[in-house]
């Protein structure tokens, strides 16, 4: 195994944001974003379509100029520094192989601009290919490699420099779901592998929660929570980001209308919207009757659609589904329940 | 699935028909060329019914003095061609690569001044040319006609390539600014490397017009020594009689260049411009 590139890579580095900002004309694209990626820390930046994920990526890599604030690189202000000053990679979404080079000369390109003798090009180039899988596919150019190998060669062209920190954007949105399941999978092994700092934007919430040491949560350019993918999805910050993590997605009933239809008898004050995740719902004799509306059957579990007295509701049940139609006994676990002010902030 | 036979036969008819009718003038002139008279022959038959190089010789024999006349008018042919065709395309590579990738002041204005120049005829010009060659003491010079055809060529060059560029992604420069290069790096490096097809076609553009150019050649050109092809061969369609057969075979002559330079193409003009450079 080529141990040395394990070795090398670990020319590790903290990034800072410091009141990050950027502006499009008028439009404000980012707010003020400050929080830091530890060394050797997977952060996840995730947030729907348009939020300003890539932006805020592309700042860091210098290719988008900030509007406020500064970014931090190991301590050293980068905000003025030019993208190849920066000492970072990154993986494009249309993963931008360099489509008249071979996978061999894509991979050293970057060593070569950076002058770095023959022979240790020659090295690492070979440590990359043996790591990811492509030594076969060294003389091919990227119209001949499928979807899956282009991503590759496309994290082997970053791994290849050891760069203080990693930058994806999207990476696995263009393959087919099978091939993402599986580089994420790879993905997290080599995070673990080369314990390098990674910033790893997606849209895809079940790829934050599986590969996130942390998660930024990220909404019209604004953080809405930062933290372990534990912590996010058991407290979360406010409505947006309950509702954003998990599938199928956490039941938001008003809180109201749980009290005049006797699911519980007392509500927190102030409290406006109540969140009951599809797991704390557990199947009773004694409980609250309610109807099953629909079943959806994914072989270890079901997705139970409840209708209790017009209140919609899915359960997530591991085994024993009843039948479509069929009247249900149902318990809320209490502790499980989350409760939202008028500004579906949590209280 | 193939299709049937009936099908297949008639499209090749088809093409058959359509190859026919494009090349009969051409067969027609190479019969003319051939045939050792100067008259048309009324005859609608394409094949020619005597060879004869004799056209051909005398066309390439042509002398003014101890000059050899054809030979001169030919270089002048080539040294035009070539000369607005690098002029075009490496001016317009520079311009369309910054008016496609970077927002500048002065950006529209000056693409809308392309267009605007190639809204007019070029015959339009002449006179204003013509005047403003003989105050620059250009006129007959080869200088002044590489000038005036890179005026044509070079918006044109620009707004190809131009287009060209913009179908190429972004990110292939950001990739190289975070490889370590610099914007001359993505553009030497990446993007002209890519452009290939895009640069045939406005190379042999560029060479085409100076090549086949006629009007502004015989209004700027008054002495036989620094005529171009087009106008060599105009000089035997005289007055009172017009020697076809000459005439015919300079047109061969003219246009074996051209062939050869879209054989050498080819594989550049066909399929080239449609290969997309990232996988989607
Ligand atoms: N050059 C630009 N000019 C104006 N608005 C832009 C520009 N680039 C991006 N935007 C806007 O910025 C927002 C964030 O874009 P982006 O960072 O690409 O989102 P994401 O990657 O999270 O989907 C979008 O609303 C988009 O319309
Ligand atoms: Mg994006």
């Amino acid at each position: 195994m080529p141990l040395r590139l394990c070795e090398s890579a670990r020319s590790m580095a903290t990034v800072t944001l410091d009141g990050v900002g950027k502006d499009h004309g008028k439009a404000q694209i980012l707010g003020s974003l400050s929080f830091e990626i530890a060394d050797g820390e997977l952060l996840v930046l995730v947030g729907p379509s348009g939020c300003g994920k890539s932006t805020l990526l592309r700042c860091i890599a210098g290719l988008d100029e900030l509007s406020r604030g500064r970014i931090l690189v190991d301590g050293r202000d980068v905000t003025q520094a030019a993208p190849r000053d920066r000492d970072l990679a990154m993986v494009f979404q249309n993963y931008a192989l360099y489509p008249h080079l071979t996978v061999r000369e894509n991979l050293a390109f970057g060593l070569k601009m950076r002058k770095m003798p023959a022979a240790e090009i020659a090295q690492r180039v070979n440590d990359v290919a043996l790591l990811l899988g492509l030594e076969t596919l060294l003389e091919r150019t990227p119209q001949k490699l499928s979807g899956g190998q282009c991503q590759r060669v496309a994290i082997g062209r970053a791994l290849v420099r050891t760069p203080k920190a990693f930058l994806f954007d999207e990476p696995l949105s263009n393959l087919d779901a099978a091939l993402r399941t599986q580089m994420r999978v790879e993905l997290k092994r080599l995070h673990q592998r080369l314990g390098a700092t990674m910033i790893y934007v997606t849209h895809d919430q079940v790829e934050a929660m599986t590969l996130a040491d942390r998660i930024a949560v990220l909404r019209q350019g604004v953080l809405q929570q930062l933290g372990t993918p534990t912590e996010l999805y058991e407290r979360p910050n406010n409505l947006f980001v309950a509702r954003f993590l998990g599938t199928p997605e956490i039941n938001v009933v008003d809180g109201k209308e749980l009290m005049q239809k006797q699911f519980m008898a007392t509500l927190p004050d102030r409290a406006v919207k109540v969140g009951i995740r599809p797991e704390s719902i557990h199947f009773v004799a004694d409980g609250k009757p309610a109807r099953v509306d629909l079943l959806e059957q994914l072989g270890w579990e079901s997705l139970v659609h409840l209708d209790c007295d017009g209140v919609r509701l899915v359960a997530r049940v591991s085994a024993n589904a009843p039948t479509v139609g069929a009247t249900v006994g149902f318990k809320i676990d209490d502790r499980a329940l989350h409760y939202f002010d008028r500004d579906e902030k949590r209280l | 699935m193939k299709p049937s036979l009936a099908i297949r036969i008639s499209i090749h008819a088809l093409l058959l028909a359509a190859c026919a009718i494009t090349l009969y003038p051409v067969a027609w002139v190479v019969k003319t060329a051939v045939t050792p008279r100067q008259s048309f022959s009324p005859s609608p038959n394409p094949w020619p019914s005597t060879w004869s190089l004799s056209n051909f010789r005398d066309v390439l024999g042509t002398h003014q003095g101890a000059t050899w006349l054809f030979g001169r008018q030919l270089l002048n042919s080539l040294l035009v061609s070539a000369s607005v065709t690098i002029v075009g395309v490496v001016l317009a590579c520079g311009a369309a690569y910054a008016l496609s990738r970077f927002r500048f002041i002065g950006r529209d204005f000056s693409l809308r001044g392309f267009l605007l120049s190639q809204m007019f005829p070029g015959v339009v010009t002449a006179i204003p040319l013509y005047i403003l060659l003989d105050h620059l003491q250009l006129l007959n010079s080869l200088a002044g006609l590489v000038l005036v055809y890179s005026t044509t060529a070079i918006p044109f060059c620009v707004f190809m390539l131009k287009g060209y560029f913009d179908s190429l992604p972004h990110e292939l420069e950001e990739a190289v600014l975070l490889d370590g290069g610099t914007h001359f790096d993505a553009f030497f490096r990446v993007i002209l490397p890519l452009s290939r097809p895009a640069l045939a076609v406005t190379a042999l553009f560029s060479f085409l017009t100076a090549w086949n150019e006629f009007i502004l050649a015989a209004t700027f050109m008054s002495r036989p020594a620094s005529y171009t092809l087009p106008v060599a061969m105009q000089n035997y369609v005289g007055d009172f009689s017009t020697e076809w057969g000459h005439f015919a075979a300079g047109a061969v002559l003219v246009s074996l260049p051209v062939m050869l330079l879209f054989f050498a193409l080819e594989k550049h003009l066909i399929g080239g411009l449609t290969e997309g450079a990232v996988k989607g």
